[in-house]
């Protein structure tokens, strides 16, 4: 980790990392975690918040391309806000993830031969809905594989597209679960009554 | 019978009171131990200033002339007193008075909470009269904020704001209550808040952390410790000083830990960072251990990170996690409270000597008396010097009072000339240096000092910006002395301007008004000295005058700080002259 700090930024090597959140659902804590990006100007690729599997805690995935020192002190800086239970960075081989696109193409072009339908098969994806004059096909997949079929079907036309934010799942054993009961029996100060701190466990 | 007789009443039945959330929160405030509020009142806080008027035996409530006024007057009496400091403010421009204050209290650590009144939740989002998105615009300079839009949210909001202000690494919290919530009733319960799932406000020691640390300082030849604003809000100080002595390592203060160690210690080295000490700063790349303790390696300590400490390893302390790693790399990053590691790591470190280590640093001292101090405390320049009335201050009052400074060359020279005898006895605007701090700061020093002597050192630029303070000490006659160091300039810029632009006072030199005509107006006390004859009696006089009282001294137009570290400069570089 030192020689991060030696060389700093100018040198160091931007990658691409995804930062998962646990947090408290609250409303307000997007702004609360966005404001940390902006503040150091860093752009936000993907950003994707849901449930997590335990009621009432939600999971932000974002995607971020920086170094791994800014990385890790946006991180720190996220762990710190009241609600959020845990912040974690992953490089791309930590991870399983996942993007989804829809796109909408004329119906009419699925008329001449089956050129497009091949490529549907052929991507793994599918066809969601059939309007008269349109058929929204959906993929999911990584980045480029959403974008290649993009620039496949772009030859015939798309009308409309668009990608979801990363989601993604760390390749660690960890539950959430787990996480949160250790943070639930965690050691702590116990503060008395007239404001004087004791040590203890609690 | 009272409303509060009632509660009392009802209280030791064990029976839910049927109240307002106007008055939960006087409620609340009451369950938290506040009996100091500075606050200014408006449209959307009024049910609560009305629940206020019932309680004005159990809460003492200071008009300010300024929010502003009000959140640095509440940053005054938390870091003096110990405790969580409360201001009230209106929605809209009174929510935004407050902003700077309490980015003030985020980086420099200090406790606070901020009520302020918002407009009906019918209308939040509709550009109403007053109606500003202080959540949003609080977001990033707060510990914590909520919006209460129901009465009997009140309660729990109130206390997880305390909770959280005063845990941890302190900070400000504010809660915004919509008018609608101050008139609804609810039952009126309070649970004090001790813990929140999703905050850890004292990480766990690692015995592992311990002992590495323990072992590098044994090995140590060079140890030296950086005592910072840590050791102050985790009591610390005796601590901090047991560690020093037996494992015989100098210690230095940044400037908010000033106050934290004792000044004629022989362990004593002095202050850090950008106008601090010689040997503090030069030594900081000769040390072969750094412990650093509660403080975060700003970059006015730091100078030039590619060129701090780099031969030294790190011991960084610090109850912040985000702070360790962040500027100085930590070979041992410990993220505890101060005191609790250092009681831990006591026993482990062993006795020692390091006298040489030690007396190299009073070697400094002597260069630095030479060539700077000499010539700055026993002036013979027509005009009075500033670190002549600190030093004569500091004799008078034996180091004892209670220093409250404003930002640029004024506060500098109090840091580094006063001799600070008791712990949390130092208040000024370190990370965020807000000029305009030290007037409205000090009322709420003075508060929370009981009987203990406040002193406000201002320069005349900081001064005329919150100025309008003076109705306050006047119409509450809060016993505050204040001096007023006029060099009729922006000191520290012109001297900047000096050094590094070529003598271009670009928009630094003051025209002032009649400062002792000003404090007259508000009927308090006044006094000038221009001649160094008068001084030691003026001051004298203005430590005895009963009451609030103001001196200006007229001190020399061109002086300049030193020693100084020039911005992104090596520490080593640190310049006499």
């Amino acid at each position: 980790m030192s020689d991060i700090y030696q060389d700093n930024t100018e040198t160091a090597l931007k990658k691409r990392y995804t930062i998962s959140v646990l947090s408290e659902d609250r409303p307000g804590l997007l702004n609360r975690v966005t404001i940390i990006f902006t503040r150091r100007k860093l752009n936000i690729e993907s950003i994707n918040v849901s449930t997590s599997e335990v009621p009432g805690v939600s999971r932000y995935t974002l995607v971020v391309n920086t170094t791994k020192d800014q990385a890790e002190k946006v991180v720190n800086q996220i762990r710190k806000l009241i609600e959020v239970l845990g912040a974690f960075v992953y490089e791309e081989d930590e991870i399983y993830y996942q993007e989804i696109a829809l796109y909408k193409v004329p119906t009419k072009i699925f008329l001449h031969g089956n050129k497009i339908e091949n490529l549907v098969r052929s991507n793994n994806a599918r066809i969601l809905v059939i309007e008269e004059d349109y058929i929204v096909i959906e993929k999911t997949g990584h980045k480029h594989e959403t974008q290649q079929l993009f620039n496949l079907l772009n030859e015939y036309g798309v009308l409309e597209f668009v990608r979801s934010g990363r989601v993604a799942i760390s390749k660690s054993k960890r539950q959430t679960q787990h996480y949160l009961d250790e943070l639930e029996n965690s050691e702590t100060h116990i503060l008395n009554s007239n404001g004087q701190d004791k040590y203890g466990k609690n | 019978m009272s409303t509060l007789e009632k509660t009392r009443t009802l209280e030791s039945k064990h029976k839910l009171l049927r109240v307002s959330g106007s008055e939960a929160l006087i409620l609340s405030l009451l369950e938290e131990k506040v009996d100091t509020i500075f606050g200014y009142p408006g449209g959307a806080i009024m049910p609560i200033y009305d629940a206020l008027y019932n309680y004005m035996d159990r809460l003492n409530h200071i008009l300010v002339r300024h929010e502003q006024g009000a959140a640095h007057a509440a940053q005054g009496y938390a870091r003096v007193s110990g405790k969580v400091g409360v201001c009230f403010a209106t929605s809209g421009p009174g929510a935004t008075n407050l902003i700077t204050g309490i980015a003030d209290a985020s980086i420099d650590s200090t406790p606070i909470v901020c009520i302020t009144g918002q407009v009906p939740s019918h209308l939040l989002g509709t550009d109403a009269f007053q109606e500003t998105d202080v959540l949003g615009i609080s977001m990033p300079i707060t510990k914590w904020n909520f919006q209460v839009t129901r009465a009997e949210e009140i309660p729990e909001a109130i206390s997880k704001a305390f909770y959280i202000a005063r845990t941890g690494r302190p900070g400000p919290v504010l809660i915004d209550i919509t008018k609608d919530a101050q008139f609804g009733m609810l039952d009126f319960k309070y649970e004090k808040c001790e813990k929140i799932r999703s905050y850890q406000p004292y990480p766990t020691l690692r015995a592992s952390q311990i002992e590495e640390a323990a072992e590098l300082i044994n090995k140590a030849k060079k140890p030296y410790i950086l005592a910072g604003h840590g050791i102050l809000i985790s009591n610390a100080e005796k601590e901090l000083l047991e560690l020093s002595e037996k494992a015989d390592i100098p210690v230095a203060q940044t400037l908010l830990g000033l106050s934290c160690f004792p000044p004629d210690h022989r362990n004593y080295v002095g202050y850090l960072g950008m106008h601090g000490n010689y040997g503090p700063n030069i030594k900081t790349n000769q040390c072969d251990v750094l412990i650093a303790i509660g403080m975060r390696f700003d970059d006015r300590v730091t100078g030039d990170l590619k060129q701090y400490a780099k031969q030294a390893k790190v011991i960084h302390i610090e109850i912040d996690p985000s702070e360790i790693n962040k500027n100085v790399f930590a070979h041992v990053g410990i993220n505890a409270d101060a005191r609790y590691t250092l009681e831990k790591l006591i026993p482990l470190v062993k006795k020692n000597d390091h006298s040489d280590w030690i007396n190299e640093f009073k070697e400094c001292d002597r260069i630095e008396y030479e060539k700077v101090i000499k010539d700055q405390i026993h002036a013979t320049t027509p005009k009075i010097k500033m670190a002549e009335v600190i030093q004569i201050l500091s004799d008078i009052t034996k180091g004892e009072s209670i220093i409250v400074t404003d930002v640029g060359q004024h506060q500098m020279i109090a840091s580094r000339y006063y001799k600070f005898r008791k712990p949390n006895h130092h208040v000024t605007s370190g990370g965020l240096g807000t000029m305009g701090f030290a007037l409205p700061c000090s009322m709420g020093a003075a508060l929370g000092a009981k009987n203990r002597e406040v002193i406000a050192i201002i320069g005349d630029g900081g001064f005329q910006m919150t100025l309008q303070e003076l109705g306050t000490i006047s119409q509450y006659k809060i016993p505050v002395k204040i001096i007023i160091l006029n060099n009729h300039f922006l000191g520290m810029v012109r001297q900047w301007q000096q050094l590094f632009f070529e003598k271009r006072y670009s928009f630094t030199e003051m025209t002032n008004p009649d400062f002792v005509k000003i404090a007259e107006g508000f009927r308090l006390s006044a006094a000038k000295t221009l001649e160094r004859a008068s001084l030691v009696e003026d001051i004298k006089t203005l430590l005895s005058n009963e009451g609030p009282s103001l001196l200006e001294i007229e001190v020399d137009k061109e002086d300049n700080v030193f020693p100084m570290v020039a911005s992104g400069d090596s520490v080593a570089n640190i310049r006499l002259e």
